[in-house]
């Protein structure tokens, strides 16, 4: 047999029918679906007169703009239009048959971190959703991605979507991380080097020594950022760190047939002599805490960094580049840990996991932060209820932090969290396009740690300094 | 679905990297539960501002583009977000034709589905179109999906790429899910085999 990729390996494990032009109807495993993509693909169902093809492999649960305040199970307290489509998930979940987690469940949260949670998500799957960020569930060697509307109506009467393969591109990271250095410098860094458009065409695989020694909360947060980079999918080859945080898991396989799956989920990784069209390769050490400073995620640059100007830059970028100081209000030459925020945003499906709070809180600990405004919106109740148990709700409040309920949130400001005019934000969210926080909000995206040290000191920091 | 067979019209020319749908179509336009209506707050914050008054700078907002049917557009167009109501916006606003260096792999297949047609081109290409798009409302375009060829206001031929599946359900207008539907037998087989090797999924 010809050696595969493990992206090669879960393709051809779920071609359901291959045309003579390589179009390929590709079978889903897990569908997830949120309030704000699918009451089209619903309604499209209905004028049809079509049923959910496989409502068992299909789970709902509305995260985008609900808020993440108390009370929020009273539509009143929403705004009529979020109601309308909180409402019309309710009742599309309830008319077909499909798996829910309504805002008053204490499982509900943000799509990506609600399946990994509770077991859908499982090594060797195909996942998708109508949200970019499906990516996420890739670090479990599931092969997920996005999907539009239309094609979320496609999955729903189907269960398969039409597909072409993508080219294979390995990222490596070789060796170790130095202190202070996170699953998101990581993803960031890999942005900043191959561009937001670097990775169209590919489904990426991260490995390497430094991908290993991350968790999975860790890898989750490397690959849910593959999106950001073009790339159609991110993945992970599943090892004992994936089985462990599997089994278990509400809806995991139990007994035998979890040993029968964990004998297919060994095999799942990437021949050695497998063929890749595309190799990156970047030393772990060389690797430091990041910010972005600019709109695109591939603004990327070391806190120890200044602001860059746009003559640092060549073709179409010189104005992107230009444009970009001109909306975040920067002036190059000025270092980028004297930058001051206002506002601190820790959560989304990038940095909303147990793990990413509790390095948040290492830092905050006795600390009181000196911005206007700092928020945690836990990525599920679950994670919420977590970091109670575990005393770090108590830290982020006696810091000064908001402590809110599960949500996107601030993440896409669908919600009443929105930055204001000019409103600077460190952020452990993935994107920061205009607007993308509130209308003329400014972002700077980083890793939960460095978003706690800038609470703290009013300032984008070095997070190494407080450690 | 609409057709897409030929088409000549004004293309506006958006000679910026990466727009992402978040510019395409802000948040806050993605509350409706329709996918009509859209093309009235396409690239809403760079189009109005705070108070809902064109700004007048925007090439959509100026008499020459108001009427635009293709958008000649920087590097990576559709960037970010999966969101479908980027792509409805732009076939609301009456777009059904898209030119750049590189588009966003969903944002790409989004188009497809709504009868909009995405063009892939060269950067020197790309470069002469933007050029031709400045030109203007009497300078029209003419893209033939038949032949994939657009065709510039001077004559100037572009040939370009696009996969034969998109292009055959493009031109007939073609329902996805009925054509996957037919192939009902493959998927059941596939699911009975699948049962068999993979019973926990
Ligand atoms: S947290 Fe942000 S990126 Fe993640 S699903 Fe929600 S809106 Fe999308």
């Amino acid at each position: 047999m010809s050696p595969k990729t493990l992206y090669d390996k879960i393709w051809d494990a779920h071609v359901a029918h291959e045309a003579e032009d390589g179009t390929c109807l590709l079978y889903i495993d897990r569908h997830l679906v949120h309030e704000v993509t699918s009451p089209q693909a619903f309604e499209g169902l209905r004028m049809a007169g079509r049923a959910v093809h496989a409502p068992d492999k299909t789970i709902a649960v509305p995260d985008h703009n609900v808020p993440t305040t108390a009370g929020r199970e009273d539509p009143a307290n929403m705004t009529e239009d979020s109601a309308i489509q909180v409402a019309a998930l309710d009742k599309n979940a309830k008319d077909f048959g499909i798996h829910y987690y309504p805002v008053s469940d204490v499982r509900q949260g943000i799509v990506h971190i609600v399946g990994p949670e509770q077991g859908w998500t499982l090594p060797g799957m195909t996942v998708v959703c109508g949200d970019s960020h499906t990516a996420t569930h890739g670090a479990f060697g599931a092969l997920a991605h996005g999907i539009g509307t239309s094609e979320v109506e496609h999955v729903l009467a189907t269960q398969t979507l039409i597909q072409k393969k993508s080219k294979n591109m390995k990222v490596e990271i070789t060796g170790k991380l130095r202190p202070g250095v996170t699953a998101k410098d990581i993803t960031l860094s890999v942005i900043g080097k191959t561009g937001t458009a670097g990775g169209t065409g590919y489904v990426i695989e991260y490995c390497g020594e430094a991908i290993r020694d991350l968790s999975m909360e860790g890898r989750m947060t490397v690959c849910n950022m593959a999106i950001e980079g073009g790339a159609r999918a991110g993945l992970i080859a599943p090892d004992e760190k994936t089985f462990a945080y599997v089994q278990g898991r509400p809806h995991a396989p139990k007994g035998a047939q979890f040993e029968a799956a964990m004998a297919w989920w060994k095999t799942l990784y990437s021949d050695d002599d497998a063929h890749w069209d595309e190799v990156i390769t970047i030393k772990g050490e060389d690797i430091a805490p990041v910010v972005t400073w600019g709109t695109s995620p591939e603004d990327v640059l070391p806190i120890t960094a200044t602001v860059p100007s746009a003559d640092d830059f060549e073709g179409g970028k010189v104005g992107a580049a230009q444009r970009s100081l001109d909306y975040m209000g920067l002036t190059p030459g000025t270092p980028l840990s004297e930058i001051e925020i206002d506002t601190v945003f820790i959560g989304s499906c990038t940095n909303g996991r147990i793990e990413d709070l509790r390095a948040a809180a290492e830092i905050l600990k006795g600390k009181k932060v000196k911005v206007k405004r700092a928020m945690v919106v836990p990525g599920s109740g679950l994670v919420r209820a977590q970091a109670e148990e575990e005393g770090l709700a108590d830290i982020f409040k006696e810091a000064g932090f908001e402590w809110r309920l599960a949500g996107c949130s601030m993440c896409l400001a669908m919600n009443p969290d929105q930055l204001s005019e000019g409103e600077r934000c460190a952020s452990t969210s993935n994107r920061n396009f205009e607007g993308r926080q509130g209308y003329k909000g400014r972002t700077h995206l980083v890793s939960p740690g460095m978003a706690a040290a800038a609470a703290i000191t009013g300032k984008l920091t070095d997070v190494r300094e407080l450690m | 679905m609409d057709k897409f067979e030929t088409l000549t019209g004004i293309a506006a020319p958006m000679p910026l990297v990466n727009i992402d749908t978040d510019m395409i179509i802000p948040k806050q336009f993605l509350k409706t539960i329709k996918r009509s209506g859209l093309g009235a707050n396409l690239f809403d914050e760079m189009r109005f501002d705070r108070q809902g008054n064109e700004v007048p700078d925007f090439v959509l907002n100026q008499d020459a583009y108001r009427n635009a049917e293709i958008l000649v557009a920087g590097d990576n167009f559709g960037c970010g977000s999966s969101r479908e109501h980027a792509p409805w916006a732009i076939k609301d606003f009456g777009i059904r034709c898209v030119i750049s260096t590189s588009f966003a792999d969903i944002f790409y297949n989004n188009c497809f589905k709504n009868g909009i047609l995405p063009i892939a081109l060269p950067k020197e290409a790309v470069d002469v179109l933007m050029k031709d798009a400045e030109k203007g409302s009497n300078a029209r375009m003419t893209i033939d999906l038949e032949t994939q060829t657009v065709t510039s206001s001077d004559g100037e031929v572009f040939a370009f790429e696009v996969d034969s599946f998109k292009k055959h359900c493009l031109i007939e207008g073609l329902d996805d899910i009925g054509l996957t539907m037919a192939k009902a037998d493959s998927i059941k087989s596939f699911e009975e085999q699948a049962a068999q090797a993979r019973p926990w999924v």
